[in-house]
């Protein structure tokens, strides 16, 4: 009798979710007109509100003085040091750093080789090369140490956690809950509560980076550990092997080539971090960005992004190849090589102290103001060619679409959008989707930054619609037709390692400092995770399932809409979760190039000290709309599955 | 069926290994349910309906002599994999006692029981269980290198049981480069470089294809004449607990439901779901002429050849039906019967 009711639940309400969410948006714009501009909680620019100034006043009283801070502070502080002297800072009263660029290019592709190949070895070489002529040798340097710095005190943590996670299943409740929280967060956000507890620097920089970059290496560890096949972990139990014994002699050795793709992760992580990080003054080539950002010099800011992109590669292949590594042991040959290896390097590496041309990197031939120089003329040539088509579309897009739903976000009063959103998220999740909804829209509020937070929110919208609409082409495509799928992944893949930051150079050229700036470097930004997704989900429809299908006679399309869509609805709702989250870290990192509102909050929070509580507010609202959208999303996601389930038993 | 076999029982004071009331309950509050008896009674379904708690291994009393091969055969959710780990406290009983030459197991401490596990028990598993970053002649020494053994001194057991299992020549690959039986083969001088008195085998050649299954059930058998050991071996093929197991014990829902010699299990099935499980063997290769003989008839002349009553009945068919008279079983200058053309052709043109 029960199971009878839940079935014939599910045949009224299903079309009827989506007809209550077309009412409730059309009363939404109904009631817009009616009460257009009461209570919208505007705020101007360097307006603040009286929690702000409490947070800038009593910004001091929670680090500074704080011995536990401070230790930790100039700890991870001289550590940062410590590399920078090593590699890319004159230092012991040197005018270089204790390795010139020859000793850096030589240990480096020595390590690519050792762990990884040759070629990962040649490609190394070549990067780092290539980074010295295009003048950012330093820069370059300052970046690779704080990445360093961070990597390796992240996983210092992260792969123990990882460990315990893996091996107790309480930890592992714990920790998945406590990442996926962590993974839904920007990397903006991390930094404003930090320089709370370690003043603006390197060091909040550097912990920032590390706390940012830690989970990819706790989860995949984690995961590794838990995918070792139990009957190995029998057979050794069953020998008599210790605890110790088991961990280290068979679950390690076994999980090793997933926890290197965690700490690869980890590592593409910290780069995009300790890009962004320049925000609160960490050096490298972050700052260079930026500061090309802030003076609109696009020459300058595709010359270091280019530098940053080059630095990801070889990173990204360097590791991926130390995981694919096969378990067999050196032969004979390769380690006499390896040998002889050491000793070249550590020749270039004397060298490279003795000689001033191998610790400074030749001024001569500067391949990056030529790079700069080019960049400026063909982004001017573009502007004068295509401008009127480039701003044509940037134009109709920002008037036809986003400015309506932005003044639809903002000019109704908060009470309205609360209201709107709490009942979509009702609809959609159910009270798993309402609560939490409620929750972070009534903080917001608190916040005093809501109007900020509806404009991030419209141009989040607008830009995720694209990103799905494109994500579910590309991925059905690429989920239908393996050909496209191994041409299209190394693309997705190579997007997904890039660090936001260096998106916004070629949309700042193409399209100006505007809001649509931000909306376009946002769905290129995360078109790529969706779009693998998706065609993950497609893929995973079954082929006896497809074969059916086809064999009753349904075309293509009905394959696709019947078929395969339905069935990878899951993967579907993830999607558009991920989608939401890289659209969100994205457009708030647009800030910077004109979509202003909470990410320019936050940055104008660290160069503006009487703005700083201001700063902080706004840090804490990307915070709550990121929680808002994935805990909808989730909870809209988890609906779909319980359908799924409950279809299933009929 | 009518002979009543004397089964020759083995006695508590000869057991190598005697297991008495094992339970073993998953489960929220598994430790009620063997203490309760009208918990215990429960059938499978009602015990999860009433409890949620699943009973793997039931009330099991058993006891392995030393040189034995104890087969536990049953279909897969028997409990079979889970009693044999239960042996070495792989996992833990929920009752019952296991007393392993003289010593009670479950009163081993963790330190105890890994000396145990180093040293009088291995184990060979059904996906093999290999460790896939070491070589063939590592995997074989692992259990060597746990116990703390020198490198010359495990690297030339382990060459012994390599070349004892036929693996010569593969001590440097991996395991990935080398088949499935030759997996197994690894799986096999893992457990025998320990040089254990018990060897615990789990459905090990279930996931190998029927040739190389073949194979390994014959190299099993001959290991066991060379080197001895105890073994006790899990598996849900009849025809393969018949070839190897000196005893079986069969399993379902986590009971015993017979425990007997091959020939008894096929000649004497205790209720009906022994005989539908022995029903597609071949009766011929199983029973021997005990089974099958009759007292003679009163016209019948008694002076055709004799056989013991422990030939099978496939080898006794030719002298059978060649002779022209009733065929005598003896034992011991005892006749325990007699055998005709009728006798041996129900078995042998057997269909069921």
């Amino acid at each position: 009798m029960a199971a009878i009711t839940s079935d014939m639940e599910i045949e009224v309400r299903r079309p009827r979710r989506s007809v209550v969410v077309g009412v409730l948006l059309l009363v939404w714009v109904a009631a817009y007109f009616v009460l257009r501009g009461v209570n919208t909680l505007v705020l101007g620019g360097q307006e603040t509100t009286g929690f702000h100034d409490w947070l800038t006043e009593h910004r001091d009283d929670v680090g500074q003085g704080n011995a536990f801070f401070d230790a930790i502070r100039i700890a991870v502080d001289h550590f940062v040091v410590l590399l920078q002297d090593v590699i890319s800072q004159p230092s012991f009263d040197r005018p270089v750093p204790v390795i010139g660029w020859l000793g850096v290019v030589a240990v480096s592709a020595y390590l690519a080789w050792a762990f990884g190949n040759w070629k990962v070895a040649v490609l190394t070489a070549a990067g780092l090369g290539f980074v010295g002529l295009q003048g950012l040798w330093q820069e370059s340097m300052d970046t690779l140490a704080l990445t360093i710095a961070a990597v390796l005190l992240s996983l210092l943590v992260a792969i123990p956690l990882g460990i315990w996670a893996g091996l107790s299943d309480r930890a592992y409740k714990v920790a998945t809950l406590v990442l996926d929280l962590m993974q839904t967060l920007p990397t903006f956000v991390y930094l404003a509560p930090l320089t709370l507890f370690f003043a603006i620097g390197p060091a909040a920089a550097t912990i920032a980076t590390l706390i940012y970059a830690a989970p990819p290496a706790v989860r995949l560890t984690a995961h590794a550990i838990r995918s070792v096949p139990p009957e190995s972990v029998e057979a050794a139990r069953s020998l008599g092997s210790t605890r110790g014994q088991t961990l280290t002699k068979v679950l390690l050795p076994m999980s090793r080539s997933t926890v290197v793709v965690g700490i690869n992760q980890t590592i593409m992580a910290a780069l995009s971090m300790v890009t962004v990080a320049a925000l609160i003054d960490a050096p490298g080539l972050g700052q260079t960005v930026l500061k090309a950002l802030q003076t609109l010099d696009v020459g300058v800011a595709f010359n270091a992004g280019l530098a940053i992109v080059v630095l990801a590669i070889v990173l990204d292949r360097v590791t991926t190849a130390a995981g694919d590594r096969p378990w067999r042991t050196a032969s004979i040959r390769r380690k006499v090589l390896l040998g002889a290896g050491a000793v070249g390097v550590l020749v270039a590496i004397w060298f490279s102290r003795t000689y001033v041309w191998a610790a400074e990197f030749p001024s001569s031939p500067n391949v990056g103001s030529r790079i700069a120089v080019v960049t400026s003329d063909v982004t001017t040539w573009v502007q004068d060619v295509f401008g009127g088509f480039t701003y044509g579309v940037r134009d109709a897009v920002t008037n036809g679409l986003l400015n309506p739903l932005e003044a639809l976000l903002t000019g109704s009063p908060w009470w309205l959008v609360t209201a709107v959103v709490v009942a979509l998220a009702a609809v959609l999740g159910g009270w798993r989707g309402a609560l939490p909804a409620a929750v972070c829209l009534l903080l917001l509020v608190a916040t005093g930054v809501w109007h900020d937070s509806m404009i991030t929110l419209a141009s989040t919208v607008l830009a995720t619609v694209v990103v799905v609409a494109v994500g579910l082409v590309l991925g059905v495509w690429a989920g239908r037709n393996h050909r496209v799928d191994t041409w299209i992944r190394p693309v997705l893949d190579a997007g997904q390692t890039m660090p936001p930051f260096v998106y916004l150079v070629p949309f700042l050229a193409l399209f100006g400092t505007s809001r649509f700036t931000a909306i376009a470097a946002a769905v290129v930004f995360a078109v790529p995770v969706t779009t693998k997704i998706v065609a993950d989900g497609i893929k995973a429809v079954p082929v006896a399932t497809v074969e059916a299908a086809n064999s009753v006679g349904s075309s293509t399309w009905q394959v696709i809409s019947k078929v395969q869509l339905p069935v990878a609805r899951r993967a579907i709702t993830l999607a558009v979760n991920q989608g939401l989250i890289y659209v969100l870290s994205m457009v708030v990192v647009g800030g910077l190039v004109g979509a202003g509102a909470l990410g320019y909050g936050v940055a104008a929070g660290f160069a503006q000290s009487e703005l700083y509580g201001k700063g902080l507010a706004a840090g804490l609202a990307i915070v709550l709309l990121g929680v808002l959208l994935d805990r909808v999303t989730q909870a809209a996601a988890r609906r779909t599955g319980q359908f799924k389930g409950r279809g299933e038993k009929r | 069926m009518t002979a009543q076999l004397e089964y020759p029982g083995v006695q508590d004071s000869d057991a190598l290994l005697s297991i008495e009331g094992l339970w073993k309950v998953f489960g929220p509050k598994a430790q009620r349910v063997p203490r309760r008896p009208d918990l215990a009674a429960l059938d499978r379904a009602a015990l999860y309906h009433q409890t949620g708690c699943t009973a793997a291994v039931r009330d099991l009393s058993f006891d392995v002599a030393p040189g034995e091969v104890f087969v536990v055969m049953g279909l897969s959710g028997s409990g079979k994999s889970t009693l044999v780990r239960c042996l070495t406290r792989l996992i833990e009983p929920t009752a019952g006692s296991l007393i392993f030459e003289g010593e009670d197991l479950r009163a081993a401490d963790e330190k105890r029981l890994r000396t145990l596990r180093r040293s009088k028990f291995s184990m060979v598993f059904q996906h093999f269980g290999l460790l896939p970053h070491r070589k063939v002649i590592d995997n074989v020494s692992y259990g060597l290198e746990i116990r703390g053994e020198s490198k010359p001194d495990r690297r030339r057991r382990a060459q012994e049981v390599i070349d004892l299992v036929g693996l010569a020549g593969n001590e440097h690959l991996y395991p990935e480069q080398l088949s499935g039986g030759m997996q197994q083969r690894v799986g096999l001088a893992r457990a025998l470089a320990n040089d254990p008195d018990v060897l615990l085998f789990d459905e090990p050649f279930s996931a190998l294809d029927p040739l190389i299954r073949r194979e390994m059930q014959t190299e099993v058998v001959r290991l066991h004449r060379e080197v001895g050991k105890t073994m006790v071996f899990i598996t849900h093929d009849l025809s393969e607990a018949l070839k190897l197991g000196d005893r079986i014990l069969l399993m379902r829902d986590g009971a015993a439901v017979q425990l007997g010699t091959g020939d008894e299990l096929v000649g004497a099935p205790a209720d009906d779901y022994v005989r539908e499980f022995v029903r597609d063997v071949q009766r011929a290769d199983v029973l021997t002429l005990r089974w099958i003989c009759r007292e003679p008839r009163p016209d019948e002349p008694l002076d055709g050849p004799e056989l013991g009553p422990d030939v099978l009945v496939r080898e006794a068919t030719r002298l059978v039906l060649e002779a022209d008279r009733p065929v005598k079983v003896v034992a011991g200058g005892q006749l325990l019967g007699v055998i005709g053309d009728e006798e041996i052709l129900a078995v042998v043109a057997d269909t069921n």
